[in-house]
């Protein structure tokens, strides 16, 4: 099913959790919501779902106004951050909630039910915990108990709270992995909201990042990492270093050193510009024409690529990696003099920073 | 060498609880004195109530609970519990539920005006009836034309006892809904629960404990009330006795085998709330050390 957000805006008191937010999701992608916490994106999802109402806009749910459709009738599934798994029920009965609670003549014969609680369980690879209870299971398994429970009632979208949250980083590793094969399997809608930046990059088909109750931006992952709309997405998404600075005639000038900008340039005048700490050549020494001059302060080499911290000449500091293979044959210390070549910069209007 | 070494060692950790421990004599003093305090003012006037019940013998005693005044007043106590204890279960729900899962204006109010029949004397509680509906009362005179009798009747008996037994079961059950949350309500509305099925299915199962306890605690006060229903009662032989009431006109007429007799009951009741109410707890403990459990691991 297609979900269209049309013009969502939301407020709560005085604060406005969403502002005049529109996405469209084809039907079967694996879409995330990306920002930082506060950003309105879990109260967004809770609209989709039903569990929130919006002031003003509409959610469509395969083209037809969800609006005015309860929660019980819109047929989501929802995993919340928490998992709500019901703790006085076992796992078998968790999952077959969904199927319980339905009017009498929809329901499907006990037996039914059971034979596709067992499919569900066997689907997120748990099975054998059928008769167990919550407080028995760890995190990551309540989490895919949580998602059996929601797929139980065959849901025509699947609406995921921050669902790696609350685990520790290598079951979130995992299970975003198995997220995106069973998604793959399934194919139903998904969304997913997130604060972690890697977790959407890797799990989702398209991005929408948002901030402070606005989209900046929409895209596949490469294309939002790649290239970022706002300073805002430049900034959230991964780790950048930040210049302010000046573009006259295809230069980027930093004081009184100048970098070209190549052919994506940039409007004259003020700006701000972000470079990936990976997106720097180093060369060793200072050169007239060459990069920015700098110093290594220190160089973490752990791992298969270098962490480098330099400091430029009047003291800020930048962040650079490289392969640690190119940074042994360059044979660089800590205290050396290095030149910084940036192979790529995103220049905005310093304007833009502001708003 | 090594055994004074030890030895060293052992005088050192002795000297170091010492340090953090009273000294005996101080361990001694209070737990006698909490002892003895709960001996004279507790296990004292209990023993007292049935000694002297059973002063005469048995055939006193149960002469004295045998008799159409006594079973008057028992029956009179059991209805008034009958009706208090499962309407205050309704509203104490009601109560729990919309202060724990909704946000509105004028909650914080609503939370102090529960607790308002526990600050208030039971006397005053009974005084409110009796001008509300006495026959100098606001509907006296409304209620004496429609020769509906409230006071000195059953009607001003039921209705003092619900005012003072109100806060029980809500007071037990709002912090354990509001420690569990909504989130599990949500989900099963999601999974297209209807109200009812949520409550039924989610609600009730994760309260049973609580409301169970706050129920039994209502039913003990419900019944041994004394002060509000004194007021409003008019204390009519066989009619407008409650078990306490009874116990005190008994009293007053010398009549002490049987007053005792009666209270024994009441103190029966007493000791059979404490023996659920501590398993209760027990079961409320645990669902509670559960969802601490349960929101560690999240976390």
């Amino acid at each position: 099913m297609s979900i269209s957000i049309r013009n969502i805006s939301k407020q709560f008191g005085t604060f406005q959790a969403l502002d005049d937010v529109s996405i469209d999701i084809p039907s079967g992608e694996l879409v995330a919501l990306l920002g930082p916490s506060g950003c309105g994106k879990t109260t967004l999802l809770r609209i989709i779902a039903g569990l929130d109402y919006a002031d003003r806009g509409q959610i469509l749910l395969d083209g037809d106004d969800a609006s005015a459709r309860h929660v019980r009738e819109r047929r989501v599934g929802f995993v919340f951050q928490h998992y709500a798994l019901f703790r006085h029920m076992s796992i078998a009965d968790n999952v077959a909630f969904g199927l319980r609670v339905r009017p009498r003549r929809e329901r499907l014969a006990e037996a039914e039910i059971r034979r596709r609680v067992k499919k569900l369980l066997e689907l997120v690879q748990l099975d054998w915990l059928a008769d167990r209870y919550p407080p028995q299971l760890s995190g990551g398994q309540r989490q895919r108990i949580a998602l059996a429970r929601a797929l139980a009632v065959e849901p025509k979208v699947l609406l995921l709270d921050e669902p790696f949250g609350a685990l520790d980083a290598k079951v979130r590793k995992e299970l975003r992995r198995w997220l995106r094969q069973l998604h793959d399997e399934i194919h139903v809608t998904s969304v997913f909201v997130t604060h972690d930046q890697e977790e959407a990059l890797e799990v989702a088909d398209r991005v929408v990042v948002i901030n402070k109750g606005k989209v900046e931006q929409i895209g596949t992952p490469e294309s939002v990492y790649d290239h970022p709309a706002t300073p805002f997405v430049a900034n959230f998404l991964g780790s950048v270093n930040l210049f302010h600075g000046r573009v006259e005639d295809g230069h980027l000038h930093l004081g009184e050193h100048a970098l070209a900008l190549g052919a994506e340039g940039g409007s004259e005048g003020r700006a701000v510009a972000f470079v990936r700490p990976h997106e720097f050549d180093l060369v060793p020494g200072w050169h007239a024409d060459g990069g920015l001059p700098a110093r290594i302060l220190r160089v973490a080499a752990v791992g298969p690529s270098a962490q480098i911290e330099v400091s430029r000449v009047d003291g800020e500091l930048i962040e650079v990696t490289i392969s640690r293979d190119a940074f042994q044959l360059l044979g660089l210390a800590e205290g050396d003099q290095v030149s910084l070549r940036p192979r790529h910069i995103r220049v905005f209007q310093a304007e833009a920073l502001a708003a | 060498m090594s055994t004074s070494i030890a030895l060293h060692a052992g005088s050192l950790e002795r000297a170091e609880t010492a340090s953090t421990r009273e000294p005996a004599w101080v361990k001694v003093v209070l737990i006698s004195v909490a002892l003895s305090f709960f001996a004279v003012f507790l296990l004292l006037p209990l023993g007292t109530v049935f000694a002297e019940a059973l002063r005469k013998g048995w055939g006193a005693y149960l002469e004295a609970l045998v008799n159409r005044d006594a079973w008057d007043a028992i029956r009179l106590t059991l209805i008034t519990a009958a009706i208090a204890v499962p309407l205050n279960l309704v509203f104490g729900v009601a109560a729990a539920w919309s202060i724990a899962k909704f946000e509105f204006r004028g909650k914080r109010l609503l939370i102090t005006f529960i607790d308002l029949p526990f600050s208030v004397s039971p006397v005053i509680s009974g005084l409110i009836y009796v001008l509300l509906f006495g026959a100098q009362g606001w509907f006296g005179p409304w209620l004496q034309e429609h020769d509906i009798q409230i006071i000195f009747a059953v009607p001003g008996i039921v209705l003092a006892t619900i005012f003072v037994t109100f806060p029980f079961v809500a007071r037990e059950l709002i912090p354990l809904m509001e420690a569990q949350g909504s989130e599990e309500e949500e989900a099963a509305v999601v999974l297209g629960a209807s109200g009812w099925q949520v409550f039924w299915h989610i609600t009730l199962p994760n309260i049973k404990w609580g409301l169970l306890y706050g129920v039994i605690l209502c039913n003990a006060r419900a019944m041994g009330e004394f002060g509000a229903v004194s007021v409003v009662s008019g204390h009519i032989r066989g009619q407008t006795n409650t078990m306490p009431l009874f116990v005190e006109i008994l009293y007053n007429e010398y009549n002490y085998v049987a007053a005792f007799a009666v209270a024994s009951l009441l103190a029966l009741l007493a000791i059979v709330t404490l023996a659920l109410k501590t398993l209760v707890e027990r079961q409320t403990r645990r669902q509670l050390q559960e969802i601490a459990a349960t929101s560690e691991t999240e976390t």
